[in-house]
């Protein structure tokens, strides 16, 4: 299974981003070969549109969830239509690597 | 998303069954084409006839507009007589629509989540792997003490609202949905949910 997490920076140290449209970086984690891949978020600075671009782009990788400080209420919309599940984690100061450990732990 | 994408409309629970049959000597030996319902139509019956809610509430529900809503109303029932009376099967499928999943809270590591297969059940937080779950009251971005009203800037079209930027004026932010200018949530002109 794959899952997105939204991320400041590329590396396990970098925090959760809280934006999930404009977040740095996007970590797909797929927890069957344990590869974490970091990919730079073309719509960080984006205008308008960042979101819908950035559930395109995610989606695009077949992930099964995705983990964010908040989501609209519109990409909820679209992402239950596509059946995604998304977490919604609102505890500042949370690094990636925890995330996956805690990912590991819950789908082991 | 392309734009003459047509927004989804919201269901809250999908259809228990896959269709009905009809029965009765002068059916047997030519099945007639069956009636398909779309899974709008059924929702706007049920809102309607089973839940007893008038149209502007059944609309509301179903996040369409209220024209939209009887439209809908008016070809299900047109649907169902059709089937009663000429004695066909219905069928229940298909239709621009997603399953509203709603929020669940983990007490544990006090993340939100939803669930998107509203089929299964949800048994343990997706993130921690704790069985502290439950439903949460309301959506993440009200159930959280930090983002009261101060901290959000809200969309006055469609009321898509997101964390606000410290230092970042709100009318600087296009909605990500739909690109109309931010506000700050609680200021004059902008809808409130
Ligand atoms: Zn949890
Ligand atoms: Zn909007």
């Amino acid at each position: 299974m794959k899952i997105a997490i939204t991320s400041t920076g590329n590396s396990p140290e970098s925090l959760l981003d809280h934006r999930f449209g404009r977040c740095a970086f996007f970590v797909v984690y797929d927890t069957e070969s344990g590869a974490t891949e970091f990919i730079p978020n073309p719509h960080k600075n984006a205008e308008d549109s960042a979101g819908p671009a950035s559930v395109q782009m995610i989606t695009s990788r077949k992930v099964n969830k995705i983990v964010s400080g908040e989501f609209g209420a519109k990409i909820k919309e679209t992402l239950d239509s596509m059946k995604i599940q998304l977490i919604v984690l609102r505890k500042p100061g949370i690094t990636i690597g925890r995330i996956i450990e805690m990912l590991n732990h819950a789908n082991k | 998303m392309s734009p003459n994408l047509k927004r989804p409309r919201k269901i809250l629970s999908p259809p228990p069954v896959k269709g009905f049959k009809p029965y009765g000597p002068d059916l047997d030996g030519k099945p007639a084409e069956p009636v398909m319902l779309l899974f709008e139509e059924y929702e706007a019956l049920r809102l309607c006839d089973y839940d007893m809610l008038n149209h502007h509430h059944a609309s509301q529900a179903m996040g369409v507009s209220r024209p939209t809503f009887t439209r809908i109303y008016a070809s299900v029932r047109q649907k169902i007589a059709r089937a009663f009376v000429e004695g066909r099967q219905i069928t229940v499928e298909g239709g621009k629509v997603y399953f509203d999943s709603g929020w669940y809270h983990c007490s544990s590591c006090s993340c939100y989540f939803n669930n998107p297969e509203m089929q299964q059940a949800v048994t343990a937080c997706p993130l921690c792997g704790s069985n502290a779950i439950g439903k949460a009251e309301g959506e993440p971005v009200s159930a959280f003490e930090v983002a009261d009203t101060n901290d959000l800037c809200i969309c006055p079209a469609c009321g898509l609202e997101l964390l606000h930027q410290p230092g970042q004026p709100c009318g600087q932010q296009t909605c990500p949905s739909c690109h109309t200018r931010m506000r700050r949530k609680g200021t004059p002109g902008c809808r409130m949910p």
